[in-house]
């Protein structure tokens, strides 16, 4: 049951980042590929409806995360206090410039709004890409169950390292430049016209840098925590998601190279589902490794609730996941197709 | 000041009372507009959409602020109350969770529809978006209440061997006694809320000569919204609120009552200034044997006071809960009366002529916000000493790693964000209102 639970919650965070990731990404790219107030509300439009569902994820994986695992979270939240309210303040500047932009129709004001959308999104998927960074590597967590960690120390790895270290800025670096492909793509789908071809143009880029990046991303995670990989021969559920992620990259590029972006969109969707899961199936059962003693380790097993909280819970997550999915469903169905500028003072 | 736990608690209580600002307005409007969507339907007048299509756009915005106030409230738990939320996260996990599941995603699929979507959808799909949407806001209210009255009155848990609470029973913590009747208090006063801002809006049209038709609709809606909702603010649910209170929170009560002695046919007092060091209340006026009626039922019960428990189990801020409950109390008799005048002069067809009335209907629209606010520092302040009452004390739930000084950092940008997001609030809902409602053509 511990078990299930920690891929439940694995699954929910992975949907959020592939879902948020994509409005993340167009919001990276909004200034380089919409030039006009007209290309910038269609970037708008096409996230528009999308956005808050999307984040929903995040506060939906938050409340599993509680169910099941109160001390992870506990610690988790505690632990990087600072960070967590950087993600926090970014979420609400985000939000607040998607929704009011389009209610005054003056250059300045969108002129505002646009460009703290954008620096918002660049920021987060940094501070997310961190966050797993410090997962992958480990806390110093201790006896209690607690620990505490400054923004940065030097940077260096060490048993009291800082939020920000060399190796979680890269993995933060890895996963901007990975919902920016991933954006790419979606806005090369969703849009077209001059905005179609910019995104076009920068995603094969992207998809290159990408590659790079995840080639150093993992020599730098076998380099920090070689522990990791140790689980890899028995585990087979990393051996499906990496076949998940391996097989996602290759659509990635045949979908931009013969220009059918549904597929490439879902290509890089299932690229960062399956590198994820692949993270997760690694650090399995460890949920927050200490730096101080593997004993101070938080782990599905010894920071979950009672089986009644967990089955209860469970019964639950199975009608309302469905239902989740659902809606997703039905929204991008209302919203198929390209997405056409709406009428001035209408839509995003 | 250099206490974390003051930061802390300050922080939580600031960010909450600021957030509850809009989901109030959300939620109350989100009632109003599927009245007006089906009298829409049932008469095919345009002027019913006209005015739901105004209030939309107010709810956006509101909604909008209330999504982005609401988020780092969720984080709190875990950032600032870590040692809270590791004992009890096995139970308030389930509410919190499920209201992602089964709230904030419906909400945030069909805000969109509504919003956006009166073209595309037949005027059908359009009054089910806003009952979506009004289902949504209103789960959403019921699973975060349930979460808060597990705080006021836990029930369905066991303690397990290494301390933290557990789920026993699902069905016993859903639908705690303590929840139904928070549920249905708060829920009607959202209501009393909306429709005070549905009237205010409307005598402010009414009072410039403009809108002529749109001003008289709200104008009517408003005011029959409100005096039946804020009769029922009042009755029966506020008279629930108090006997809840008083079989479990006993001290609560004394100290909402400023009362020290303990005593059968105890008085309520309407006005006077508690002095707790001196154990009395200054220059009361005071009613005999209601306050037993109103706890109890009859007026022979005996009501107990605060000197009558431990000194270490009253609330911290005795003069404050006095105040605030005498306050919400008072404004609750006050809006009634309002209403009730308002409702008698439309009836007799008078109120649109009566500038007077429609003056203070205008002004009027703070006095919900400002018992719904007092309400809950009733609730919040008269749970105190304990964060889960009579289980967890306030002092054993904050978070053990966490300085004064990062808090109060913390608390500080949230006061500096609050202002930008009033600054902005305040002017996107003055255009609105200065723009006024849109007559469109009938809808195809
Ligand atoms: C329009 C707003 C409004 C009005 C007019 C009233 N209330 Fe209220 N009251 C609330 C809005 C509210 C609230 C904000 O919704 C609270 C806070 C917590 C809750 O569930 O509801 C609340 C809480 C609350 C509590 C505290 C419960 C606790 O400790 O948890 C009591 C005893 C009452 N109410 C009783 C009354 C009575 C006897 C009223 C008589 C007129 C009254 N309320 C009017
Ligand atoms: C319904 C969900 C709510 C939950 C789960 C909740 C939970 C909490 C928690 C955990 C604290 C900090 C611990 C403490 O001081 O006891 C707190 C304090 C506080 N909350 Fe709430 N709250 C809720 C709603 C609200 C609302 C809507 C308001 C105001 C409008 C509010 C006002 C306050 C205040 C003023 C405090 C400070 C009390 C004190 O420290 O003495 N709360 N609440
Ligand atoms: C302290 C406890 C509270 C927490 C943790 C909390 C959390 C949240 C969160 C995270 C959101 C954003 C949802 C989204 O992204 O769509 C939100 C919005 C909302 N909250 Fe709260 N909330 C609290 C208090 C309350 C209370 C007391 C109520 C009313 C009973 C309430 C009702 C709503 C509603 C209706 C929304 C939808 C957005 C809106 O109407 O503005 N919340 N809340």
């Amino acid at each position: 049951m511990e078990m299930l639970w920690f891929w439940l919650v694995s699954v929910m965070f992975a949907i959020y980042v592939v879902m948020d990731g994509f409005d993340f990404g167009a919001g990276i790219l909004h200034l380089v590929v919409a030039k006009t107030n007209e290309e910038r509300r269609e970037v708008l439009g096409a996230i528009g409806p999308l956005w808050d569902g999307n984040e929903v994820w995040l506060l939906a994986g938050g409340g599993s995360l509680f169910l099941a695992f109160p001390k992870v979270l506990a610690a988790g939240f505690s632990g990087f206090y600072l960070a967590m309210w950087l993600v926090v303040w970014c979420l609400m500047l985000r939000g607040i410039s998607i929704e009011f932009r389009s209610h005054v129709q003056d250059g300045l004001w969108r002129h505002f709004w646009d460009t703290t959308f954008s620096v918002s999104s660049v920021l987060l998927p940094v501070l997310f890409g961190a966050a797993l960074g410090n997962v992958l590597r480990g806390v110093p967590l201790d006896g209690s169950g607690y620990f505490g960690m400054p923004l940065w120390t030097n940077f260096r790895l060490g048993p009291q390292p800082g939020v920000l270290d060399w190796y979680t800025v890269l993995i933060g670096v890895f996963a901007l430049v990975t919902v920016a492909a991933h954006g790419s793509v979606f806005l090369a789908w969703k849009t077209e016209g001059p905005v179609h071809d910019r995104s076009r143009a920068l995603s094969m880029n992207l998809w290159g840098l990408v590659l790079v990046l995840w080639i150093l991303a993992s020599v730098a995670t076998f380099m920090v925590n070689p522990g990791l990989f140790r689980n890899l021969p028995n585990a087979p559920l990393a051996w499906v998601a990496t076949l998940l992620f391996l097989a996602g990259l290759l659509v990635v590029f045949v979908g931009i190279l013969r220009e059918r972006f549904l597929m490439a969109f879902l290509g890089s969707g299932a690229f960062i589902l399956g590198l994820l899961a692949a993270s997760a199936a690694c650090v399995y059962p460890v949920m927050l490794k200490s730096t101080l003693d593997p004993a101070f380790d938080l782990t599905a097993l010894n920071a979950s609730v009672g089986l009644h909280g967990l089955r209860t819970g469970l019964v639950w997550w199975l009608i309302g996941f469905p239902i989740a999915i659902g809606y997703i469903g039905l929204l991008f169905w209302l919203h198929r197709g390209k997405v056409k500028a709406a009428g001035e003072g209408e839509g995003y | 000041m250099g206490d974390p736990l003051f930061w802390h608690r300050l922080q939580f209580g600031f960010t909450a009372t600021y957030h509850y600002l809009f989901p109030q307005l959300t939620m109350g409007l989100a009632l109003v507009i599927v009245v007006l969507k089906a009298l829409g339907l049932r008469t095919g007048e345009a002027r019913y959409n006209d005015a739901a299509r105004f209030w939309i756009r107010i709810f956006g915005i509101n909604f909008a602020v209330g999504v982005v106030t609401g988020i780092p409230l969720e984080f709190q738990f875990g950032t600032n109350w870590a040692q809270f939320s590791r004992v009890s996260g096995g139970i308030i996990g389930q509410t919190l969770g499920m209201e992602g599941m089964f709230a904030f995603f419906l909400e945030s699929s069909f805000l969109g529809l509504l919003i956006w979507g009166e073209k595309r959808l037949s005027p059908k799909g359009h009054f089910g978006a806003a009952l979506a949407l009004w289902i949504g806001s209103w789960l959403s209210g019921y699973f975060i209440i349930a979460t808060n009255a597990f705080m006021q009155h836990p029930v369905g848990y066991t303690v397990a061997a290494d301390g933290t609470f557990q789920l026993a029973s699902f069905w016993t913590f859903l639908l705690n006694p303590w929840a139904l009747g928070q549920y249905a208090h708060n829920m009607i006063a959202a209501v009393v809320t909306g429709s005070f801002v549905v009237a205010s809006v409307g005598a402010f049209w009414t009072l410039k000569g403009i809108h002529a038709e749109q001003a008289r609709l709200n104008l009517r809606i408003g005011t029959v919204m409100g005096l039946i909702f804020s009769v029922l603010v009042a009755f029966p649910t506020g008279d629930l609120q108090g006997k809840l209170v008083a079989k479990h929170q006993p001290v609560a009560l004394a100290a909402m009552e400023g009362r020290f002695e303990s005593g059968p046919r105890a008085s309520l007092t309407l006005i006077g200034q508690p002095d707790v060091a001196k154990r009395k209340i200054e220059n009361p006026v005071r009613v005999p044997a209601v306050l037993s009626f109103i706890a109890y039922g009859t007026f022979s019960s005996n009501v107990k006071g605060l000197l009558e428990f431990p000194e270490d189990q009253w609330p911290q801020n005795i003069e404050l809960l006095y105040y605030s409950f005498h306050i919400m109390a008072g404004l609750g008799t006050l809006m009634i009366a309002l209403m009730a005048l308002a409702a008698f002069l439309l009836w007799r067809g008078r109120l649109e002529g009566n500038r007077p009335v429609l003056w203070v209907l205008m002004l009027a629209f703070p006095f919900p916000y400002i018992a719904t606010t007092a309400g809950w520092a009733v609730a919040e302040f008269g749970r105190q000493p304990w964060l889960i009452y009579g289980l967890l004390r306030t002092t054993q739930g904050g978070s053990p790693t966490v300085n004064a000084g990062n808090t109060a950092f913390t608390t500080l940008g949230f006061a500096g964000i609050f202002v930008v997001l009033t600054i902005l609030w305040l002017f996107l809902i003055g255009r609105e209102l200065a723009h006024g409602p849109e007559s469109h053509a009938p809808q195809a």
